[in-house]
């Protein structure tokens, strides 16, 4: 069946809250009124706020019953039904998360899902550890659009977490993505993080027999750039469709959920991989299992 | 963005080697964009600014700070200081001229001289040419932040790479404007990007030079070429030991040379050092970006 999503390539404006939401509106807004209506909008990581804030997370981390309310009284009835998933930093009992909201907009909608990012990027120019904390795992949910699963920049670099989501039954897989830019060797035409999350996506959605959203954020923040780049890709993980780099953009993709079923009847990687998981979670190293010797030791 | 992606793997992660210039290769194009995108951003919708100040000193570095300031900004929302001290080249102020009037870039000349002199003549008659060049620089500084503040102006920093990673500028002067499009491009990458904006090749292909001291040259000053040194700097910065570069072909003169330039600045490429008394110390416990 036809679903039509749009990948919001979005720029926050940094620490600025209501203007940011309200920026989040008005797309949300405009795409309800679109004559091919989404029925889905995928915001980048962080598009709350800005992704790099450092001790900043503390004021400017909200709960996600908190956000859905804020953004369901700027969005009115003219959204009403309509999805959307959204990356923000969490804050409940426990602490301050990098999240990812999915919610159907509307009186007779509700949050379906949140996750936290598993994988906190600590290196290099990233420090996540140092003011959020990680998420559990890595579920997939029901969503009116399919079954669906969220991953957050990068979960999406760690080959487990597209295995896990598709093992949890995902067939589309939304990573909200906010990753400054590097490298500029000749022949891309695209920064290098660029290069490296094209060949990201397009594994797992090949692999698995998904679909994969990535909505990248834009803006420069501190000197680092976020290019976007945002890109979709079929369950043969051939890209859809990539966005413009340095400006932000609304992306229409028309995806066939039922072309992950026929993709994973030509090539049955999935099906291979969930025959296998168990056994090669009890033969795996850590499993307390001790592998019988060879014969003749 | 491009449908046609290259595989990852990149030439970064190659064994180096002396003439595999491969690492310091850039997309001129992307750079441009990249840095023309980053100048709007910082300067006006993260800084509120319209207008920029940008030092033209006849050099290379300046010339394409400048020329990409007007890309991003228009020309009208840039002026161009040129800033002569006694000693400074007249080519110094030829050049400035060449590349204002190929990107149509308002001009202002405001001799330090008197300034400079006032202090040295009066109270360190005997200051060599390092010192004079320092004080020099830290006047350019003044001036440049001074009609900044008079004209609602941001100043643009001009530096490169290469320059901040072997310490050959003046700490607080060169370094100090807030925001700089040119510091994470070696000397050999500002050429290419300069070469490709258009920058007049009389000013891109002269050496390079300070003009803080005659016919001084900043090869002369380093005793290695920017290219030879980018590409050392390029592998100690990626990870890789002095020893694996001198075993993959590097003269282990210039490797040294760099190696040790690199390791006896780091203090150069840092805010002061504060002492730390409590858990509230500013950019140690209270860590907020600079945007923020």
């Amino acid at each position: 069946m036809p679903l039509d999503i749009a990948i919001a390539q979005f720029r926050p404006s940094k620490g600025d809250f209501d203007a940011t939401l309200d920026g989040c509106a008005g797309i949300i807004r405009r795409a309800a009124g679109a004559e091919r209506r989404p029925r889905l909008i995928v915001f980048p990581e962080t598009a709350l706020t800005g992704y790099f804030l450092e001790g900043g997370v503390r004021e400017q981390a909200i709960a996600a019953p908190e956000l859905f309310e804020a953004l369901n009284a700027r969005v009115g009835e003219d959204a009403d039904g309509l999805d959307v998933a959204i990356g923000f930093y969490e804050r409940d009992a426990a602490g301050i998360y990098n999240s990812a909201l999915y919610a159907t907009l509307g009186p007779g909608g509700g949050i379906l899902h949140v996750h936290r990012k598993v994988f906190l990027a600590t290196y290099g120019v990233f420090q996540e550890e140092r003011f959020v904390e990680a998420g559990a795992g890595i579920r997939a949910f029901d969503a009116p659009p399919g079954r669906t699963a969220l991953l957050i920049c990068e979960d999406g670099f760690h080959s487990v977490s597209g295995t896990l989501a598709a093992l949890d039954g995902a067939s589309i897989i939304l990573i909200l993505s906010a990753s400054p830019a590097r490298g500029a060797a000749p022949g891309a035409g695209v920064p290098g993080n660029l290069v490296r999350w094209d060949a990201l996506a397009s594994g797992i959605a090949a692999e698995h027999g998904v679909f994969v959203i990535v909505s990248q954020l834009v803006g420069f923040e501190g000197g680092k750039g976020f290019a976007g780049g945002s890109a979709a890709y079929d369950p043969r993980g051939h890209r859809l469709l990539a966005g413009p780099l340095w400006e932000e953009a609304v992306l229409p993709v028309r995806v066939d959920l039922d072309e992950a079923a026929r993709a994973r009847t030509e090539e049955p990687l999935f099906s291979d991989l969930e025959r296998s998981w168990t056994r090669l979670l009890v033969n795996s190293p850590g499993s307390g299992v001790r592998r019988p010797a060879p014969d003749g030791e | 963005m491009t449908g046609a992606w290259p595989p990852a793997g990149t030439a970064e992660a190659r064994a180096p080697h002396p003439a595999d210039r491969g690492p310091l290769d850039i997309d001129t194009d992307l750079v441009r964009d990249w840095l023309v995108q980053f100048l709007r951003e910082e300067i006006e919708r993260r800084r509120g600014f319209r207008r920029v100040v940008v030092g033209l000193s006849g050099g290379v570095d300046s010339a394409l700070t400048a020329a990409l300031c007007v890309e991003a900004l228009g020309p009208e929302a840039v002026l161009a200081l040129l800033l002569p001290y006694r000693t400074s080249s007249p080519r110094s102020r030829e050049h400035a001229l060449l590349v204002a009037g190929k990107f149509g870039i308002p001009t202002r000349t405001i001799d330090i001289t008197r300034a400079v002199d006032g202090y040295l003549d009066e109270f360190e008659p005997e200051a060599g040419g390092h010192r004079r060049g320092n004080v020099a620089a830290r006047q350019r500084m003044i001036v440049l932040f001074d009609q900044a503040f008079k004209l609602s102006a941001l100043p643009v920093g001009t530096g490169n790479k290469s320059e901040r990673l072997l310490g050959y500028y003046t700490w607080h002067a060169d370094d100090s404007p807030p925001v700089n499009p040119l510091g994470d491009l070696f000397k050999s990458q500002v050429w290419a990007l300069a070469r490709a904006i258009g920058v007049p090749v009389e000013v891109v292909d002269k050496p390079a030079t300070a003009d803080l001291i005659q016919g001084q040259t900043d090869e002369d000053d380093l005793g290695a070429t920017y290219p030879e040194a980018d590409l050392i700097l390029h592998h100690l910065t990626s990870g890789r030991g002095a020893d694996d570069l001198v075993e993959a072909g590097f003269e282990r003169t210039k490797v040294e040379l760099v190696a040790r330039r690199l390791e006896s600045t780091h203090w150069k490429r840092h805010l002061p050092t504060v002492a730390m008394l409590s858990p509230t110390a500013i950019g140690e416990w209270y860590l907020r970006p600079v945007d923020y």
